[in-house]
């Protein structure tokens, strides 16, 4: 497979490349560019962070779980191009040494970059877009300062003039025309109609989108992906669309795309989609990833559920609509056939009446031990409809029927409410894992029945509104 | 004058440019080889088998290694020769090394590693503090206790009596850069080694003894690591063994790096301990008694686990003055992860059982808490100096009798102990007399203003249903000094050259805390130079020889001195050397800005050393420093271990949710005191960083083992340490302002270790908001999870 991409303002081209390289090793193990750093190999610590920028943007990405043909026709900066060609440092790196940003240094370079993406895109909500750079030393307080202090300084022009590739740079791996008749090679496919006939073609391949998972099954798993088919080349697969009473979401549009469009329209769904994975995750994974996946503790199906809505899915050119919540049929399997893929998702335009709550031991860039989305529709005091999904609960996303038929035709108040929770043993049985018993599973998704109610009714119940 | 300047770090332009060098960025040469290890996925068991046929046979794979293919000393512990770097007959944890691969690149030898077929017969594994106690597997024949007074005997006389039990986690050190080795082979078969450690002689000495050398054919070098916490003190030997004997076994470069999941699953964390405690106190809060036992997991093998629980028992008084009290440390042997040294080193531990005896008795008599602790303070001593202060000082004990390392097994000493009884003491019969944390308390209390803060958590807490807040002021006393008295020593190498500039070596490693930069402070200001004419180089144990870890928070204390020597040996013979040209005295001639003043005359520091090279003066020393004053009988639990103390303070105010159990921090204020800095800012870093890390530790981070001694959480997806959004949104961090008045260098004092327990009141502060919820003792235990603050909230509720 060959491919071209700009770094750090150089065009690489490459060919024969192994699709399953993550960048992280090319730029370390074949340029010398050791300043970008391995430090947990699977997206979690942002040590590897480095910049990628096409037409949409800059984006602060984990190189460690990217994958080469992924920032083909892009522009790739790492720490070594976030100083001036000349050596002059950029503001944030001044501001580091400043403000003692720094201790051993080794998370530093994945700072750095994040903090430049973000200064270039006049970002300033530093705890957001730096949850996913992990550090050990500083406690973070003299990052912060540094952070601030750099907001105000110019872009240096090195970044302000990046170049960025035009969009028709060539692609190096074209889908095979002929059906797959010889041994299937990597494919990046530019139409979705193209992907739809090479896949069914070549049902065993991976698709790959944002690899924030499939990058894991490289770098720790050593799994053998077969035929990999890149889908960031697409430009009909992504997107947000108003379809009148819905929204469509195609399957590419990533998790920060999605907290965008959704965080004025329903602030608790983009509140905890502010909290899925990191900046960069969130820069990578798709919403068609996390659902296609098919995990029972991804953030965004029992949202999506409680929001009712339609997934949307292609097999060559037929497709079919269902329920969201019956694509998950049991913990690891989904319907969806050989060769099928997820197209979109379509939401239903509705009040705000959802909340979203994700219990996980640590507030940032962490992995639900519980996920309860509740969404109660009401007329006068009276629930008229209830759609209520967890994650985390059951091998699979998964709507609590018992629960919500407690509540439908009930007044809502407590007694409704903690009828309600009598009834979610019902609906789950959880286990016990590394992240939470299932006591505590089950009772914290019992007690967000009652946060819920107490949301509603103006009683402080979130931690992140109270000050000092 | 350089010192107490706020420089940044030595290295701070290479961190943000992406510039400065770790083991695994040194380029190697192409045919370089790559090691990774095969593990046991037993806990507990037999080796029956192994066929390696399917390794041998991978793509890249050079050599596969057993035991039985090491030629010399298969062994890598610090201590106790129990850690043999390739399983023998037996394999004791889920995660040790059986076999090692050498391929032709890291990958491929990853890769590899898991293609091993290992028949092993298990057996049932010691996994439980329970279990190890059932079995009496234990390190030593039987527990320690030290004592002062009749703990017993006050118990049945106290006036209220409490008991409990406190469950501790341990801690991963999560150092961003995991650990890492690279050798290359030389003439005559010596060895280089680059090496990710805070200990480059313990790791000449483990390869020298695996390659059947001298220690003078090993030269270890550490430039920096990224990141060590303790974690680097001995865990770094397995990796610079195994690349020593795969380059002198193949002849070429070989290099390892744990990926950050075999990281995880291979090395040690901090120890977990069970404290158990009964406590006799007065309606006042003064504790009359107190009775304290420790169980800790020590996991598989020896490593530094008895001086870590050790520095527990020593720190099972914090800061408060206990006349009558029993410690009892159960060192229990398990078949996992061989815990190991992290910051604090047994002593945050100890320190959260006394805190958390304070705060149950606040509880009991509903009394806040820090009347309490304050009502059991250990009085402030406020002197200028205290080389006044007379020892029966025994002598060091022969060194020859210890291992080499503090994981060493001390000789009981023989011969009674006088102890002063017109002095306030210790359990362990140290005198306190450096004692400011009284005055300190104060100052916090009214600059982070306590007890308004305090009352409006109440209001807050009587008028919410949903969301409780807490606040709690804990403090830290902590004892300076290796407990293993010998390695309260270091040496430093000087050279000036005759252009004035000024190569600096010693034997402390640089992990992140600044160690360099204060040295090289110390060092201009010796000679009265800027920062810019002394060139800081990687620790070597070629430049000097014999060092001890760089741990014990002893790296300035030690190392700083060690450098003044040097500097002002060489200082003075310029000084000899222009007074004699001048006809004036040595002490005549001051060496300022750059500058050296002598009889009227300014030269240059840079014409200064030419003059004394043209003269045939040697500008190049050696320094030498070790601790006075210190004798420990660890056995006995008599003496002086700490030639003095570190006190600090931390109020942190918190905010939970009674309905999941989510906790967050709302502010943290911090006094700690570093005596006279040797630089404010990175003094202050190592504060900051120390506060998130502890409270880390007692909050998010949770190791779980599964019920077959695998451990469940070996990557940062599993693993939480803070995260940015974690830091207090208000963090106020300031220093002391009195010298230390032990004779340190500059009067400072050491900083590395001693915040980390700042942190401990962020879970103080959590137990205090669980109080909130009901009036049964909420019984937090630690770390305190959401799901761990949700069951205390239950026990507070429901007690009867």
């Amino acid at each position: 497979m060959d491919i071209t991409f700009l770094l750090n303002g150089e065009v690489v081209s490459l060919t024969d490349i192994s699709p399953s390289t993550t960048l992280l090793n090319w730029l370390r193990d074949t340029q010398s560019l050791t300043g970008t750093k391995e430090g947990c190999n699977e997206g979690d610590c942002g040590a590897c962070s480095v910049m990628v920028s096409d037409a949409q943007g800059h984006r602060a990405v984990n190189g460690c779980i990217l994958f080469l043909p992924q920032i083909h026709g892009k522009s790739v900066t790492t720490v070594e191009g976030v100083s001036a060609p000349g050596g002059a440092l950029h503001p944030v790196q001044q501001t580091m040494i400043d403000h003692h940003g720094s201790q051993c240094g080794f998370c530093t370079p994945g700072f750095v970059v994040t903090m430049a993406t973000d200064h270039l895109n006049g970002k300033t909500d530093h705890a957001t877009q730096l949850a996913g750079n992990l550090c050990r030393c500083t406690g973070y307080a003299p990052i912060i300062r540094a952070a601030r202090a750099a907001e105000t300084a110019p872009v240096p022009p090195h970044l302000r003039d990046l170049k960025i590739p035009d969009g028709k740079i060539s692609s190096g791996g074209p889908a095979q025309p002929d059906g797959g008749r010889q041994p299937p090679r990597p494919c990046q496919p530019e139409t979705t109609d193209d992907l739809a006939h090479w896949y069914a073609d070549n049902p065993d391949a991976t698709l790959v989108a944002g690899a924030t998972d499939v990058g894991l099954w490289v770098t720790k798993q050593f799994r053998d992906l077969g035929p990999m088919v890149f889908l960031n080349r697409l430009q009909d697969l992504g997107g947000i669309s108003d379809e009148g009473s819905a929204w469509r979401i195609g399957a590419t549009t990533t998790i920060a795309d999605l907290e965008a469009h959704f965080a004025p329209l329903h602030p608790s769904l983009g509140a905890m989609l502010r909290r899925y994975g990191s900046a960069q995750v969130r820069n990578a994974a798709t919403i068609g990833g996390n659902i296609a996946n098919g995990s029972p503790i991804g953030d965004g199906p029992p949202a999506l559920i409680a929001m009712g809505a339609t997934l949307h899915l292609r097999y060559r050119d037929t497709r079919r609509a269902l329920p969201l919540e019956d694509f998950f049929l049991d913990y690891g399997k989904q319907d969806r056939k050989p060769g099928e893929f997820v197209e979109a998702i379509t939401v239903p335009k509705q009040p705000d009446t959802l909340r979203c709550y994700k219990l996980s031991k640590r507030f940032d860039q962490d992995i639900s031990a519980v996920c309860g989305c509740i969404n109660l529709t009401l007329e006068g005091s009276v629930i008229t409809d209830a759609r209520i999904a967890y994650g985390g609960m059951a091998g699979i996303p998964k709507r609590a029927a018992e629960t919500e038929a407690a509540l439908i035709n009930q007044s809502f108040d407590e007694t409704s409410i903690r009828r309600a929770m009598i009834a979610l043993p019902m609906d789950f049985q959880p286990l016990t894992d590394m992240r939470a018993s299932a006591q505590y599973r089950l009772l914290t998704a019992q007690n967000l029945l009652l946060r819920y109610l107490y949301e509603m009714n103006g009683v402080p119940t979130n931690l992140h509104e109270v000050t000092a | 004058m350089s010192v107490a300047k706020p420089l940044p770090h030595d290295a701070a332009r290479l961190h943000v440019t992406g510039a400065a060098r770790y083991v695994d960025d040194i380029p190697a040469p192409a045919s370089a080889l790559h090691i990774a290890f095969g593990l046991s996925p037993v806990a507990a068991g037999t080796i029956n088998a192994v066929d390696l046929r399917d390794v041998a046979a991978a793509p890249g794979v050079v050599a596969v290694l057993t035991a039985a293919d090491l030629p010399f000393e298969n062994d890598v512990s610090p201590s106790n020769h129990d850690e043999p770097l390739l399983a023998k007959e037996a394999v004791h944890y889920a995660g040790q090394p059986i076999f090692m691969v050498v391929a032709t690149s890291h990958l491929a030898a990853r890769y590899a590693a898991r293609l091993g077929h290992v028949e092993i017969t298990e057996t049932t594994p010691i996994l439980t503090i329970e279990d190890a106690l059932a079995a009496n597997s234990r390190f030593e024949d039987g527990p320690r206790i030290y004592r002062k007074g009749d703990a017993d005997a006050a118990l049945k006389t106290a006036p209220h009596i409490l008991t409990g039990t406190i469950h501790i986690g341990g801690q991963e050190h999560f150092y961003l850069e995991g650990q890492a080795a690279l050798a290359q082979p030389q003439d005559n078969g010596d060895m280089v080694v680059q090496s990710s450690t805070q200990h480059p002689t313990e790791i000449q000495h483990k390869v020298a003894e695996a390659l059947g050398k001298p220690m003078h054919a090993v030269r270890v070098e550490t430039r920096r690591m990224g990141g060590g916490f303790g974690g680097k003190e001995s865990q770094g030997n397995a990796l610079a063994v195994a690349c020593a004997v795969a380059a002198a076994r193949t002849g070429g470069t070989c290099k390892m790096r744990y990926d950050r999941d075999d990281d995880m699953i291979v090395t040690g964390k901090r120890h977990d301990f069970r404290i158990d405690y009964s406590v006799g106190f007065g309606a006042d809060g003064v504790i009359t008694a107190l009775d304290v036992t420790h169980y800790t997991r020590c996991g598989w093998a020896m490593d530094l686990s008895l001086p870590v629980a050790d520095r527990a028992m020593l720190h099972a008084d914090n800061a408060y003055h206990l006349d009558n009290i029993r410690i009892t440390s159960h060192r229990l042997r398990t078949n996992m992860q061989s815990a190991t040294a992290f910051r604090g080193f047994g002593g945050p531990q100890g320190i959260v059982g006394i805190e958390r005896v304070m705060d149950h008795i606040a509880q009991h008599l509903a009394i806040d808490p820090l009347a309490v602790r304050r009502a059991n303070y250990y009085a402030d001593v406020m002197q200028p100096d205290n080389s006044g202060i007379a020892h029966d000082n025994r002598g060091v004990p022969d060194p020859s009798a210890d291992l080499a390392s503090r994981g060493a097994p001390a000789v009981s000493q023989t011969g009674p102990v006088q102890t002063r009884t017109d002095v306030q003491t210790t359990p362990y019969h140290q005198p306190v007399q450096d004692c400011i944390i009284n005055a300190l308390t104060d100052r916090l209390a009214e600059t982070s203003n306590y007890t308004a803060r305090r009352a409006a958590v109440a209001e807050w807490n009587a008028a919410q249903p949903v969301l409780k807040r807490g606040i709690a002021l804990t403090p830290v006393k902590f004892g300076i000094s290796f407990t293993l008295t010998h390695l309260n020593q270091a040496g430093a190498l000087v050279h000036v050259y005759q252009d004035g500039s000024i190569h600096l070596n010693h034997g402390g490693t640089e992990m992140g805390q600044g160690l360099f930069q204060k040295v090289a402070q110390i060092a201009a200001s010796r000679f009265g130079v800027d920062i810019s004419a002394v060139r800081i180089t990687a620790t070597d144990t070629g430049k000097v020889p014999n060092t001890s870890a760089t741990a014990a928070s002893s790296g300035t204390d030690l190392n700083g001195m060690a450098v003044q020597a040097a500097c002002d040996t060489i200082r003075d013979r310029i000084a000899a050397h222009l007074a004699e040209r001048h006809q004036t005295r040595p002490d005549a001639v001051h060496f300022a800005d750059g500058k050296v003043i002598v009889g009227g005359e300014q030269l240059s520091f840079a014409q200064a050393a030419a003059s004394a090279y043209e003269n045939r003066v040697s500008l190049s020393s050696t320094g030498y420093y070790k601790t006075p004053e210190i004798e420990w009988d660890r056995i006995a639990g008599r003496g002086r271990p700490f030639f003095y103390f570190a006190y600090g303070a931390a109020v942190t105010e918190v905010v939970i949710d009674t309905l999941t159990g989510e906790n967050r921090i709302l502010r943290a204020d911090i006094l700690h005191d570093a005596g006279t800095s040797l630089n404010p800012a990175l003094d202050i870093g190592q504060i900051e960083g120390g506060y998130v890390q502890g409270a880390g530790w007692l909050t998010t981070e949770e190791l779980v083992w599964d019920a077959k001694g695998a451990l469940r959480t070996h990557a940062p997806s599993t693993y939480k340490i803070p995260a940015i959004s974690d830091t207090p949104d208000v963090f106020n961090v300031a220093l002391w302002d009195q010298p230390n008045p032990a004779q340190t260098v500059y009067r400072s004092k050491a900083v590395g270790e001693p915040p980390l327990m700042l942190g401990i009141s962020a879970f103080m502060a959590l137990s205090d908001a669980v109080s909130a919820c009901g009036d049964g003792f909420g019984d937090l235990q630690a770390p305190a999870t959401a799901e761990a603050v949700l069951t205390a909230i239950g026990k507070a509720r429901n007690a009867l």
